[in-house]
């Protein structure tokens, strides 16, 4: 409960953060106790590539690319900060409502769950179960590498 | 050969144009329409082809669920003509060759997703050829990289990003009773547990996130700014075939795997409804011409959906044939878009005006795809429309029927309109120099017309060729 606490509140500092890098932060924050509660529930692996890829990995592009773009005037700032709160007005009311919904449902009876194969080897879910899901993922990043030429290549005259 | 040949293929040709840097950039454009062909014929004749049986072939070390079914084949044969049409346009766009170049890599790539989510019998692996389609969208609608591309391309992904986490949160949920994630498995779990709240909430959920990805309403946020903005191949091919293959193609799929039950059908018909009619009326007063047809999108995705609602074989059959008739005409009002674009240097109606002496074989196909997507017969959109009406008069949901012949008529006003404002009349100031255009773009517009024509006459073999075929699918 501590750790879902926890979580949830980093991430609602992730989403309501001033600053991009602030919100980097918050973002590593909540994976990183997310792959704690993953290794609580018996999944040892599965928690290392979540604090090894979301935690260490995309936290280190998140980091690089905010370094690469112009910091706001102290215009820029002044301003979003007198809207910014606006564009929350909504989320207290969705956490309510989802809240509501979860507590008056409760916990769902008669559902017949299935167990499925156990399997403890990630090289046989990967490579064996599931290949083509594999694929895929290898296919996405190619199509991630050919967005980043696409569009951040220089054009004729230098200009991006 | 096998069916995970259809996107082993286009990886290769990834390979085979950027490995030799010259010789592969100029055979780009051939190789990628080869392989669009290639892929049509060998969808039509799978049979032929394809083993169906288990781990044989490249499927016993390459162990992938993937099949092809007749709804398959119909969304294969689109996506080889759209691909080829955009293809052909993106030839004759302001676009140096290396740009060119990364739109061939970017097609190839895409129609990789495209032919992953048609052949995937396992919903993880949907979900992540559906990625993969998403993720090349938002980099072609960017494609141009000026201000309004960029914003068609945020919206497209904050709203894609959203439908990704409705789908991933039905899947832990169907998960909970289901053993794995094969369509298989959840078909044989949801027998027993279908009732259950949480399911019904994982069901509605992941129709959500399909509702985004196809633009229905109320969901069609993105879809206006992404088809308006991006340019003009990008267009043809998102309106021709990647929101249906997403979207109404995915919704086809997952209704048949999760059950046509009376709710669902009341969603989908009411969704449906509302797609039709908002996006017939919004049409109706647009400018701009790529937007009035992204409404229009709208509209006809909207029946196709009205046909899957109305929870019959036929209504099944009537949806698939209209998913194809909308790609045929759609794609071919996007072809003679980006030629008046071209030509004229503006997608303002309002500056467009006696167009048809100047540009002949653009209005005549722009005459054919306006009627056919008003629902005029003998053209193809007529029998699908009219298919979607029986259906759901028989299954007695007659005020369904009412609104979609009514929308029928709106449809007709807007694009009578379109076809007024652009090519009636005395030639517009400012178009004296305007002719039609190059060969590239007037080729497929010809071809598209032709398909439509001969799709509308050719009905009869049509509905014995595939209307029995898929009426066995869906009711075994």
């Amino acid at each position: 409960m501590v750790l879902l606490v926890t979580m949830t509140l980093a991430a609602i500092w992730t989403v309501m953060g001033r600053s991009l890098l602030k919100a980097t932060i918050g973002l590593a924050v909540t994976s990183a106790v997310l792959s704690i509660i993953i290794f609580r529930l018996g999944s040892p692996l599965a928690a290392v590539f979540e604090l090894s890829v979301c935690t260490g990995l995309i936290t280190v592009v998140f980091v690089s690319t905010i370094s690469l773009t112009k910091p706001l005037t102290h215009k820029d700032i002044t301003e979003m900060s007198r809207k910014r709160h606006k564009r929350f007005i909504y989320l207290p009311v969705i956490l309510a409502l989802t809240a509501f919904l979860i507590i008056r449902s409760g916990a769902p009876k008669g559902l017949i769950m299935s167990m499925g194969e156990s399997v403890h080897n990630v090289a046989e879910v990967l490579w064996d179960m599931r290949q083509l899901d594999m694929f895929g993922q290898v296919i996405l990043i190619i199509a991630g590498a050919l967005g980043v030429v696409v569009l951040f290549a220089e054009g004729k005259n230098g200009a991006k | 050969m096998m069916p995970s040949l259809l996107i082993l293929i286009p990886l290769f040709v990834i390979m085979a144009i950027n490995l030799p840097k010259h010789t592969g950039r100029r055979l780009a454009f051939y190789l990628a329409l080869t392989l669009f062909a290639a892929q049509m014929v060998l969808a039509v004749f799978h049979q032929k082809f394809f083993v169906t049986s288990e781990a044989a072939g490249i499927d016993r070390f390459f162990r992938v669920d993937l099949s092809i079914d007749y709804l398959g084949v119909a969304a294969l044969v689109c996506m080889g003509l759209v691909s080829m049409s955009s293809l052909f346009v993106s030839r004759y766009m302001p676009l140096d060759e290396p740009e060119r170049f990364k739109f061939t890599n970017l097609l190839v790539i895409m129609s990789i997703g495209m032919c992953g989510i048609v052949m995937a019998r396992d919903i993880f692996s949907l979900y992540v050829f559906l990625e993969i389609t998403a993720i090349t969208s938002f980099i072609l609608i960017a494609f141009k990289k000026d201000i309004y591309g960029l914003e068609g391309a945020f919206k497209y992904l904050m709203l894609s990003a959203i439908a990704t986490i409705f789908m991933l949160l039905s899947i832990a949920a169907i998960l909970l009773v289901s053993k794995d994630t094969s369509f298989v498995s959840i078909s044989e779990a949801l027998k027993t547990s279908a009732g259950q709240p949480v399911i019904i909430a994982a069901i509605a959920v992941f129709l959500c996130g399909l509702f985004i990805k196809g633009g229905i309403f109320p969901f069609h946020g993105w879809l206006p700014d992404a088809y308006a903005s991006s340019p003009a191949p990008v267009s043809v091919l998102l309106a021709g075939i990647v929101t249906k293959v997403a979207g109404v193609y995915t919704i086809i799929r997952v209704t048949m795997l999760f059950g046509s039950t009376a709710a669902l059908n009341n969603v989908l018909l009411s969704l449906g409804a509302l797609s039709v009619l908002v996006g017939a009326f919004a049409a109706l007063g647009q400018d701009n011409f790529k937007r009035m047809l992204a409404y229009s999108s709208i509209s006809q995705v909207g029946y196709i959906v009205l046909g899957i609602g109305a929870g019959t074989p036929l209504g099944i059959f009537a949806a698939i044939f209209h998913f194809f008739n909308h790609a045929m005409f759609k794609s071919l009002l996007f072809v003679n878009g980006a030629a008046l674009e071209k030509e004229t240097g503006t997608v303002s109606m309002s500056k467009m005006g006696g167009l048809s002496q100047a540009m002949p074989v653009t209005g005549w196909t722009s005459v054919v795809g306006m009627l056919s997507a008003a629902g005029i017969p003998p053209l193809a959109g007529f029998w699908s429309k009219l298919l979607i009406i029986v259906a759901l008069w028989q299954a007695g949901r007659y005020a369904y029927a009412g609104i979609a012949v009514f929308a029928g008529v709106v449809t007709l006003g807007y694009l009578l309109t379109m076809q007024r404002k652009v090519f009636f009349g005395k030639l517009a100031a400012g178009m004296d120099g305007v002719k039609e255009a190059g060969f590239g773009i007037v080729m497929p517009s010809i071809i598209l017309a032709s398909i439509v024509v001969l799709t509308g006459l050719l009905f009869p073999f049509l509905l014995q060729s595939f209307a029995i075929p898929i009426k066995e699918m869906l009711t075994h």
